[in-house]
């Protein structure tokens, strides 16, 4: 259960909400609807879904003859986790497999692939690293020291090279290698940016011409996020076609339900979510657990 | 495209169903508030002080003048801007740095990636384009690489940075103080590691380090696209290390930045840059009327005012004042397809523009970006004479370019039509710029009315056409 318990430390503020709200015991009323609105809210999943959301609950509610709190929040967790697509393979265990770290700055790409690296490099797989962030300053060395770290050698350029060419670089050695997993890091960049947005669909055309072992390209999102993560979604989806998510940062306060509406209108799975600063704490996203978390379910519920 | 409308927009539409009623009454009001509260969650403002916030709004709006005003949704933006504007900035927002100390310390803090090392080289450069002298220190000691990655930028701007051993953050933190002063430095900027204000281990060293350095201003960086949770990060950071100010990052993206309304109603603590980018050079002081208008989704004209300028460069400046003297050419339309480009595509523009994102939703049309590509094509398959009179494009031109282009005679026809549009308007803002008679002024005033004029054209014409009427951009 250790997935569950980081998951709910990190989400501890939400459920301690919504646990008031749920603990109120007997009959719910219409404030408990309006507080179950405003903490789905806070919990970053957007005015309007939270809205439906609750509103579709109403009349659950009204036709499964649901009345107490805890059944509420049973068929709500249900509900939420409904909406999260199951990954059809994970990029990570499913070997070969090359993967693209894409997202706008501070996301934590460069972070998640060390982190990734020395966790997998651990298990004994033959892991790479490609740092095709060659625009922001120490970014390669930033990936160096994760590389270092791990054990894992890191295939890059000098800063300003040309973020294509250094996929292909990798591609190549990791063909030369035999290695397993290939975990390629991109500079940041606002998804609104439209040179940036195309240099990126380069380094992933580029990337999938040259692989011989599928290419997986991953959107990393901050669990802090606002709505515009949503905008961040839609636009990196349509720029590059992509093929899931990791949700970053859930160790704070902050409940990352923004992930639901991005799951829900993109359709993308969330393959790891960061959990802590460990690098075991990237962990496997289970959606039940989740929304567990996210509405507040309690241990014996288990 | 146009996801959210514009708070005016939707306040429009309320009071449109409520048209004919005479007098408004407070389940009006409500309603508006409503559309009110909608806009601001949207915008990221936590749902708490949406709350407080709606309720002075409506307060101020159950007032005679609104209720009986013909124009009452121009007159509850007004409020909830003015509301909006003053909350954003009412406290005088300027870096205080003691007058009888050398070296001051500037500090700063914030989460993970939330671009303080960004903003510290920003600030940098900032001070030292004042005649200031800083010192960088490089104080996040967990990250791999931060001091490189401060080093770097240090290097890129011209100004020292101290990295001492790279292991002890308190330790760095004095020694850099030192370091300014035997090399005459009269400002230390203390970037330090991202910390979640949930990990008692590291606030324990912010607060260490300010205790070491003493620091003349803490300042915070924010993320822009930060959610509802910044009043826990926030209030958090406040009690434990009590920031003086905030700086605002990554506002060039698009999201709203409601934020910043929460971080000012949670702390008190006003904001005072924005930051832009990743170029040293694009940090602003924070402008609490534009950035309402922002949250509220107003759009941002001054905003494109500004990245048009920065953009615009010595000759398309004299291209602008050609146009208005001899009128516009294909080249010109060209130059503006070009232009729109690089200012982020037209969607992004349009969306920016008051009303921009309902015309756009009305006419349904989705402004297709390939549509300019296509326009390009046409344009480049012109001769040199012909993009300089398209008049003279008659039936067997427009064959020939249609051919050239791979587009059909149709599509050219429509493209010369637009072009006649536009030049004709040119004509109007040529009798318009006529009308001031001052110098050198006389272009700058100029755009302002084109401005003027883009603002009219709101509602109307864009995207009217197929979704390819640029009319309302000849910067």
């Amino acid at each position: 259960m250790a997935l569950f318990d980081n998951l709910k430390k990190g989400l501890s503020r939400s459920r301690e909400a919504i646990s008031e709200i749920f603990y109120m015991g007997g009959e719910v009323d219409e404030e408990f609807w309006e507080n179950l609105e405003d903490t789905l809210v806070m919990g970053d999943m957007g005015a309007e879904v939270a809205m439906q959301v609750t509103d579709d609950l109403r009349e659950q509610a009204a036709r499964e003859n649901l009345r107490t709190a805890p059944q509420l929040r049973n068929a709500l967790a249900k509900r939420l986790a409904e909406v999260f697509p199951r990954a059809k393979r994970d990029p990570f265990s499913s070997l070969p497999s090359c993967v693209l770290f894409v997202g706008i700055n501070g996301a934590g790409k460069t972070t998640t692939v060390g982190k990734l690296a020395a966790a997998y490099h651990d298990l004994g797989v033959r892991c790479l690293i490609g740092g095709a962030d060659t625009f922001r300053a120490a970014a390669i060395e930033q990936l160096q020291v994760w590389g270092e770290r791990a054990g894992v050698d890191v295939v890059t350029r000098e800063r300003g090279g040309d973020p294509a060419s250094v996929c292909y670089d990798v591609l190549d050695q990791a063909e030369a290698r035999g290695s397993e997993l290939v975990l390629i890091d991109t500079a940041g960049r606002l998804h609104m940016s439209p040179e940036l947005m195309r240099e990126l669909a380069k380094v992933v055309k580029v990337s999938r011409k040259r692989a011989t072992i599928p290419v997986t390209v991953v959107l990393v999102i901050d669990a802090t996020t606002g709505q515009n993560g949503l905008n961040q979604a839609r636009e990196f989806n349509e720029a590059l076609d992509i093929d899931g998510l990791i949700v970053t940062k859930l160790d704070g306060t902050a409940k990352g339900g923004i992930a639901v509406g991005i799951a829900h209108e993109l359709n993308l799975p969330i393959y790891r979510i960061g959990v802590g600063e460990g690098r075991d704490d990237l962990q496997t996203f289970d959606a039940l657990e989740f929304c567990r978390a996210l509405v507040g379910e309690t241990e014996g519920m288990i | 495209m146009a996801v959210f409308a514009s708070l005016s927009d939707r306040l429009q539409d309320t009071f449109d169903k409520l048209r004919g009623k005479g007098r408004l009454t407070e389940d009006d009001i409500n309603s508006a508030m409503r559309e009110i509260r909608m806009a601001l969650l949207e915008a990221d403002v936590n749902y708490r002080v949406v709350r407080t916030f709606v309720k002075a709004c409506k307060e101020k709006c159950m007032t005679a003048e609104v209720l009986d005003s013909l124009t009452p949704a121009q007159n509850v933006v007004r409020i909830v801007l003015d509301q909006l504007t003053q909350l954003l900035g009412t406290t005088e927002a300027r870096l205080a740095l003691a007058q009888n100390r050398t070296p001051n310390v500037i500090m700063l803090v914030g989460l993970q990636g939330s671009g303080k090392t960004t903003a510290a080289a920003k600030l940098a450069y900032m001070l030292k384009k004042q005649k200031h002298s800083p010192l960088l220190a490089a104080c996040d000691t967990h990250r791999p690489a931060a001091a490189d990655q401060l080093a770097t930028l240090g290097g890129e701007i011209g100004v020292p940075v101290y990295r001492g051993d790279g292991k002890d953050a308190v330790k760095v933190a004095s020694e850099s103080i030192r370091e300014a002063v035997d090399h005459l430095n009269d400002i230390v900027i203390v970037d330090t590691a991202g910390r979640l204000q949930i990990d008692e281990e590291m606030m324990t060293e912010a607060v260490a380090i300010k205790d070491a350095v003493r620091p003349d201003q803490i300042l915070m960086v924010v993320d822009a696209m930060t959610g509802q949770d910044i009043v826990n990060v926030v209030s958090e950071f406040a009690n434990r290390v009590d920031f003086d100010g905030v700086i605002m990052s990554k506002l060039d993206g698009d999201a709203r930045g409601g934020g910043a309304l929460s971080v000012r109603e949670v702390t008190g603590k006003p904001i005072m840059f924005a930051s832009m980018g990743e170029k040293p050079d694009s940090l602003e002081v924070f402008s609490p009327d534009r950035m309402a208008k922002r949250i509220l989704g107003m759009g941002d004209v001054v905003g494109i005012i500004e990245q048009a300028e920065k953009l615009a460069d010595e000759q398309s400046i004299a291209d602008a004042e050609r146009m208005l003297r001899q009128g516009f050419t294909m080249d010109d339309m060209l130059a503006q397809m070009q232009q729109i480009r690089k200012m982020g595509g037209l969607n992004k523009i349009i969306g920016m523009l008051p009303g921009g994102d309902r015309a756009l939703s009305q006419s349904g049309a989705n402004v297709d970006e390939a549509q300019i590509t296509r326009i390009e094509a046409m344009i480049r398959s012109m001769t040199p004479e012909e993009r300089l009179q398209p008049k003279k494009i008659n039936g067997q031109r427009r064959k020939r370019i249609a051919a050239g282009s791979g587009r059909s005679v149709q599509e050219v026809n429509q493209l010369l039509k637009q072009w006649s549009e536009m030049n004709k308007m040119m004509g109007k803002m040529r009798q318009m710029a006529n009308g001031f008679q001052t110098g050198g002024k006389n272009n700058r005033k100029a755009r302002r009315q084109l401005n003027q004029m883009m603002r009219n054209m709101g509602g109307g014409n864009m995207g009217g056409m197929g979704g390819g009427n640029m009319g309302g951009f000849p910067f």
